[in-house]
């Protein structure tokens, strides 16, 4: 069968998705480029005997080298030279879409345009002339509506079509006009004098690049050996255009669409429902309430609704465990497949309700076109705490659960501003937390349990304020400000039922692969940790963890919680809670041979003197505070795509829980406390 | 004509016309990629001070910081 190597590209909000599902059947192979934390789509679409292979590339305004997803796409481009590229352009949108579409036509593609959103453009008012818009870009040109498949076939055929001419096609090569056009031959003579350089690249698309400064074409000019006379040449230009010649012919590109529009476009823009829902969403006074109900309400439906499933998947692999201790002889051989498999594998797969459940919310909030303006209501009040309007929702979602969470930060494009969210993600105190504080704070609170419990929340938030203020300042990586707002708010949508679920899908499926490796290793670990050496923790039918590594552990680290009053018994606790923080309860059921919902367990935790007011408060902090869940911690490291962060962001929860614990302590006593 | 003044300090529904982008390399680039280019039309849709600003520019909405949009000045347009 006939290969064609097809490439997606097109402006954020233009519907791409929805194309690639419809192409492919939504049947995508989800993964990362290559070094890169970016999520790479490939899919494959089967049409008149020809296979397409297709590469969704980032969603992107423009193609320098100043972002990674600009890179991505471009090098793609590039580098692996696609038979196909389908730039989807945004009817409703012409002017700026086409500004990709120009760059694309100067590197050489084989471009189709893909006029998708046909139905919203005549909606309001817009009349296209698709085939002047062909002719004059000398590409075909195939009107769509992807939200009801309509243009598809002829999206295909075009494809194939296209990909019949053998010969390099070349779209409209557009004039920068007089003096750029000569400087630009000029030097695009000089660089084809390197043949290396001329087989592999366009040489008037690194002409233009040369001129415009760019860093990676600047790269491979420097091994070439017609450097020199590019660079003589460049100082040249820079003394007839200026310095800001990038600028420069960023502006000359949108005048030449200006120019042509009126021959393509005609029809003018009546006042939409996008702009009178954004008078009352992004108004001053009614925006953060709606704001706030929006994401009460995701969060509610998100959490609530998954409960029941967690819940079942809890049951199911705790049974799973019992039946295999029931019918394995082997102890041992019982033990690893209930407690270290099953309880792994339940262990992972507890988080996948909330997580699809969170992103299937997220996804129709985000499709909607609200989204965008949730980061425009918020954007001021996060600025000036260091961070991006974008920062507010993972926040959010961290209280419910840090993992969503923390993958929720891809919609922020600045690593930095992204990798800082990031690690302030696990200072909200997620849903796991509830059961500690609840244990403790009625153990030794008395009264004021509610209160105490209630703090946590407050001093999560304000330790990540102070954190991303510090951070800011002290950590040279995040030094200065948050990159600025420039955000654009799509118009808003009814987001497709078949595109959301496969949003879902990808995300959910995405943690279980990643962050479940961890996960379960993980588990695995702790669960040996905790029933070995086997002849002194299993003494006939007893269980006795003070005598496994995990207790000898415990007891050895003892000395480092002493200052915070802690004894060994909640060391231990604490280690078990990095499996998940609700396990911290579970240990000291364990630990005292009771049950782990009973009364008795708060009662003995008073009795015997485990914690006072004082230290019980301590300890709440504590564990709000220190090393993430491991579930976290596989998701930091796979979103950052880095040992150091992932190790930054551990050390730093454990020296501030630490610290904080021991404030609380020290100065509870000053004021006369035990 | 009117005195130039920085988007920011456009009323809501009023129109300019950019006529310079100021501020590093790396901003002046990123509004350019994104059509705000001198003698583009601007209209301010919304704005809430000290908040963001959200303009209409070449037939999209793009929301901009507010210190973003104190850098770049604009004329404004008489009964825009």
């Amino acid at each position: 069968m006939e290969k064609i190597r097809v490439a997606l590209i097109g402006n954020p909000n233009v519907g791409k998705s929805q194309i690639f599902n419809n192409l492919t059947g939504g049947k995508a192979h989800v993964g990362n480029w290559p070094g890169k934390t970016v999520e790479k789509k490939e899919g494959v679409c089967v049409h008149k005997g020809a296979e397409m292979h297709i590469t969704d590339l980032p969603g992107t305004y423009s193609l320098t080298a100043h972002s990674i997803d600009e890179l991505i796409a471009r090098n793609y481009i590039v580098e692996e030279k696609p038979d196909i590229v389908i730039d989807i352009v945004d009817a409703s949108n012409l002017e700026r879409n086409l500004y990709l579409t120009l760059q694309l036509l100067e590197l050489e593609a084989n471009v189709v345009i893909a006029l998708n959103k046909w139905d919203v453009a005549k909606d309001l008012g817009y009349e296209i002339d698709a085939k002047e818009l062909s002719k004059l870009l000398g590409v075909p040109v195939v009107p769509t509506i992807a939200t009801k498949k309509i243009g598809m076939e002829e999206l295909k055929n075009a494809v194939i079509e296209a990909a019949k001419i053998k010969e390099k096609r070349r779209g409209l090569i557009f004039s920068y006009g007089k003096p750029f056009d000569d400087i630009i031959l000029k030097i695009a003579s000089i660089v084809q004098k390197d043949k290396e350089l001329l087989s592999r690249y366009p040489v008037r698309w690194l002409a233009i690049k040369l001129l415009e400064a760019d860093e990676e074409v600047l790269k491979l000019i420097d091994k070439s050996l017609c450097k020199e006379e590019v660079m003589r040449q460049l100082s040249e230009a820079k003394k007839i255009l200026g310095e800001d010649i990038e600028v420069a012919l960023a502006e000359r590109r949108y005048s030449t669409i200006s120019e042509a529009l009126p021959k393509i476009l005609k029809g003018a823009r009546p006042l939409t429902i996008t702009d009178l829902l954004d008078k009352a969403l992004l108004n001053k006074y009614i925006g953060i309430p709606v704001f706030l109900a929006m994401w009460w309400a995701l969060f509610r439906f998100a959490f609530d609704v998954s409960a029941p499933f967690s819940d079942l998947i809890d049951m199911l692999f705790s049974k799973l465990g019992e039946i295999a201790k029931m019918y394995i002889g082997d102890p041992k051989l019982a033990s690893f497949i209930a407690d270290g498999i099953f309880s792994g594998l339940g262990g992972v797969l507890v988080f996948l309700p909330p997580i699809f459940f969170l992103f299937l919310g997220l996804t129709i909030l985000e499709d909607s076109g609200y989204l965008a303006r949730a980061a425009f209501v918020v954007d001021r009040a996060m600025y000036k705490l260091g961070l991006h309007g974008k920062s507010f929702i993972p926040m959010l979602i961290g209280f419910g659960c840090n993992v969503p969470g923390i993958m929720a930060t891809r919609t922020i494009d600045k690593e930095e501003d992204r990798i800082l969210t990031i690690l302030l993600n696990p200072l909200m105190s997620c849903s796991a937390r509830l059961p500690i504080y609840v244990l403790i704070g009625s153990a030794v609170l008395g009264s004021y349990a509610a209160a105490g419990i209630y703090s946590m929340y407050i001093l999560g938030i304000i330790l990540a304020i102070l954190m991303a203020l510090l951070f800011r300042r002290v950590v040279p990586y995040f030094r200065g400000k948050p990159s600025p707002l420039i955000l654009e708010l799509p118009m808003y949508a009814m987001p497709s039922i078949k595109s959301t679920l496969i949003h879902m899908w990808e995300r959910g499926s995405l943690f279980l692969r990643k962050a479940g490796t961890i996960i379960f290793l993980g588990i695995i670990a702790v669960w040996f940790l905790s029933s070995y050496p086997w002849g002194s923790v299993h003494q006939g039918d007893k269980f006795l963890l003070e005598n496994s590594y995990i207790a000898i552990l415990g007891k050895y680290i003892e000395p480092v919680f002493r200052p915070l009053g802690f004894n060994w018994m909640c060391a231990v606790a604490l280690f078990f809670g990095f499996i998940a923080k609700e396990i911290v309860v579970g240990t000291f059921a364990t630990l005292f041979g009771l049950e782990e919902r009973s009364e008795d367990l708060s009662a003995a935790l008073r009795s015997n003197g485990v914690f006072t007011p004082l230290t019980g408060l301590a300890f709440m902090a504590f564990s709000l505070i220190y090393i993430p869940c491991i579930a976290t911690v596989g998701v930091i490291y796979r979103e950052t795509g880095s040992w150091k962060w992932t190790i930054f962001a551990v050390t730093y929860g454990l020296i501030l829980a630490y610290v904080v614990a021991l404030t609380i302590v020290t100065f509870g006593r000053l004021v006369g406390f035990t | 004509m009117a005195a130039t003044i920085p988007l920011a300090m456009l009323r809501e529904n009023c129109e300019a016309v950019i006529v310079e982008v100021r501020g590093g390399m790396g901003l002046t680039r990123r509004l350019t990629e994104m059509g705000f280019t001198n003698g583009t039309r601007v209209k301010v849709l919304h704005s809430t001070p000290p908040g963001p600003i959200l303009v209409m520019i070449r037939g999209s909405r793009i929301a901009l910081g507010r210190g973003l949009a104190m850098k770049i000045f604009v004329n404004p347009v008489e009964g825009g």
